[in-house]
């Protein structure tokens, strides 16, 4: 159907209220929307000389590391599982959610000339950065799943949880990505924190060891950190092995919840100003 | 009966100065709340400036309203707010149509991308359904005439090449309401034309368009009505032709007296294109005599003072300078008069800064606002980014080199 069938009127005038979110008018902006994610996704891989291949072997690399320091030589637990399964069952879901913050965190500001010469709504941005990273990661998912079944371990029925903690996972990137790139577009600096943030992020996560090292009395702190629910989600509903994610799962998800609602806030409060910022 | 497209009342933008002027890091303003933690709590903390104050415009279905207005008017303001890019601070706009913006040529595009793929994705940008590209892209791709690179990453493109294709994806837009800045004035002249017509032809198509150019003679031809803004407030509205001329009259003669506060010794006041080779029609001949007038009123005497000129281009690059030493002026009102054989410059937007010193010592540093328009003929390369900054007449003849010593 020809969009100018039907008659369009808007409004403008100046911001008022804190939260609207103008759903409907995202929905009719969905095909830019996927626009943005095929030109993000079609970049990555014209960029870099061996493509695909190097998104296979990113993940599979810092394994490797991984497994020779943090397993072979410094010994740490493994809840029972070969230590190549052990971390890349974690590398994989972690390298999504590292990545994806980052680009989320860049889009605003990546994207600033199209922010001042065109309208679109400005939450399609966050969004695309979240959904392009995913393609690397079904890659990877898909080299990790080989990479389980040629180890002789077979999924379980927790295999059918695995879409829960992605999605975990990728609320987790949008609800703090959110903040970051709103804040980004108004101070430079955040970039400069974003190695530190995503380090940080990685040893309060348990991808280079087990959560089970954890003290009992301070797990619940730890289950603030989604993250650490998505990793242990992970492993777990891969392999059968390990943690299964009981009430801390309840708490970060509680948790990522109150993050993107308070991330729309904020980024919808700065969308108004954004093209005049950036 | 006429119905209206657009319709905006009251329309006010305010910006804070401060916003774009610093480099927008967390420490800078750190820094201000440590060095005074009060300002920051304040609200004059920032300089505030309003871009536009109390605009109102109403444009029919069908119409083209032509935008003139100096540079920092608030032209492109008024566009961003009328394609929502950026909110107004008061007032309010009612839009009934669907909305295609055109403020910047390429707006999307990606170096990496081939030009299927941008043509795509900037058609995307710009409000087109995929379908729709779809559907028009060989027109727009024969319309650029890339047909042979089509394929081909735009990094690799000639920045002609370019131009053409972001132009050919923005032509075939077909919103009910265009808006559009200043793009007509890049690539090649053929190519310009060809745009121009097809302009004309979503002009009568019936379509509703802004349109903001310096280029006043597209704004004759293609406009029915024109607004005048000034200093962010609309100065006059009224049939194009006649509003072009009384603008071209404005800004051929620089500010009003009172526009410049009397102080110091001595100020320069305003300026103005003289001669006989000046045509009405604000052309800057490319042969020629030409002569320029600066009014500076003298209010002390002034002795063995350093005057100097510069002509620049809107990019700020110096094309033009001439210094003199040992001035010496009686009070009262001055005409400089600089007459230049020729002034051979392509079209476009130009400015002025005229000085005074002594001993070092700044009596008077004026970048004369309003710009100076030349609307000439470009007569050289016929590809824009070839034909450099000169517009000076040439004859080659070709013959056997024989005596070529």
């Amino acid at each position: 159907m020809d969009p100018r069938a039907i008659p369009e009127s808007f409004h403008i005038e100046p911001p008022r209220g804190w939260f609207n979110l103008r759903l409907r008018e995202m929905w009719k902006y969905r095909e830019l929307l996927y626009f943005f994610v095929w030109r993000d996704v079609k970049i990555r891989y014209k960029q870099t000389a061996i493509g695909v291949v190097w998104v296979v072997l990113q993940p599979l690399l810092t394994m490797l590391v991984f497994t020779l320091f943090f397993g072979k030589l410094a010994k740490l637990p493994s809840q029972g599982l070969p230590y190549p399964i052990f971390y890349f069952a974690a590398v994989v879901p972690w390298m999504y959610f590292a990545s994806a913050l980052v680009n989320v965190t860049n889009v605003v500001v990546e994207n600033q000339r199209v922010i001042t010469k065109v309208f679109f709504p400005r939450l399609i941005l966050p969004f695309s950065a979240v959904l392009s990273g995913l393609v690397d990661f079904a890659i990877g998912f898909v080299v990790l799943v080989i990479f389980i079944l040629s180890y002789g371990i077979r999924p379980t029925f927790a295999a059918l949880l695995l879409p829960f903690f992605l999605l975990l996972a990728i609320l987790t990137v949008l609800g703090v990505g959110l903040w970051l790139s709103a804040l980004n577009a108004l101070y430079r600096d955040v970039r400069y924190l974003m190695p530190f943030i995503v380090q940080f992020w990685m040893l309060a996560s348990p991808v280079a060891y087990p959560s089970s090292i954890m003290p009992e009395r301070y797990r619940w702190i730890y289950g603030l950190n989604p993250m650490a629910g998505v990793i242990d989600g992970f492993r777990w509903a891969l392999t059968g092995h390990g943690q299964a994610p009981g009430a801390v799962i309840v708490a970060s998800s509680v948790m990522v919840c109150l993050a993107v609602f308070g991330g729309l806030i904020f980024f919808n409060h700065m969308e108004v100003s954004i093209a005049d910022r950036v | 009966m006429t119905t209206v497209a657009i319709q905006a009342s009251g329309i006010s933008k305010r910006y804070q100065r401060g916003m774009a002027a610093t480099s927008g890091l967390l420490r800078d303003t750190l820094a201000l709340a440590l060095r005074s933690p009060l300002k920051l709590f304040r609200g004059d903390r920032k300089e505030n400036f309003w871009a536009l104050k109390d605009v109102s415009v109403e444009v029919n279905e069908g119409e083209v309203l032509g935008l003139i207005g100096r540079n920092g008017s608030g032209k492109t303001t008024l566009l961003k707010i009328l394609s929502r890019i950026t909110l107004p601070t008061e007032g309010w706009a009612e839009i009934h149509g669907r909305v295609g913006s055109l403020l910047e040529v390429g707006t999307g595009f990606h170096p990496e991308l081939t030009g299927r793929e941008n043509t795509f994705l900037s058609g995307a940008i710009l409000g087109m359904s995929k379908q729709e590209i779809s559907r028009k892209f060989d027109e727009i791709v024969s319309f650029a005439e890339l047909e042979k690179f089509i394929d081909t990453p735009v990094k690799h493109y000639s920045s002609g090449m370019y131009v053409r294709l972001a132009f050919a994806v923005a032509a075939h837009l077909e919103p009910e309401i265009l808006l559009v800045d200043e793009v007509l004035a890049v690539g090649d002249i053929r190519f310009q034309k060809k745009c121009l017509g097809k302009m004309g032809d979503v002009a009568r198509a019936g379509r509703t368009v802004i349109l903001v150019s310096h280029q006043l003679n597209q704004i004759r031809r293609l406009c029915q009505r024109v607004v005048w803004l000034d200093g962010g407030c609309v100065r006059k509205t009224g049939p194009a032709a006649e509003l072009v001329s009384a603008y071209e009259e404005d800004m051929t003669s620089g500010t009003l007296e009172d526009a410049r506060p009397a102080e110091g010794p001595a100020q320069f006041l305003r300026w103005k294109l003289v001669g006989e080779n000046r045509t009405a029609d604000h052309i800057l001949p490319s042969e020629g005599e030409t002569s320029i007038s600066f009014l500076l009123r003298v209010n002390q005497p002034l002795h063995g003072v350093h005057h100097g000129i510069g002509l620049y281009d809107q990019h700020r690059h110096l094309l033009w300078g001439n210094a003199v030493d040992g001035v010496t002026l009686e009070p009262g009102l001055h005409e400089f008069r600089y007459t230049l054989p020729t002034l051979p410059l392509r079209p476009g937007v130009y400015s002025w800064r005229v000085a005074l010193y002594d001993a070092g010592v700044r009596i008077d540093d004026w970048e004369c606002v309003p710009n100076m328009h030349v609307v000439t003929v470009p007569i050289t390369h016929y590809r824009d980014e070839s034909a450099g900054f000169l517009n000076i007449p040439s004859n080659l003849q070709i013959h056997p080199a024989d005596s070529f010593q």
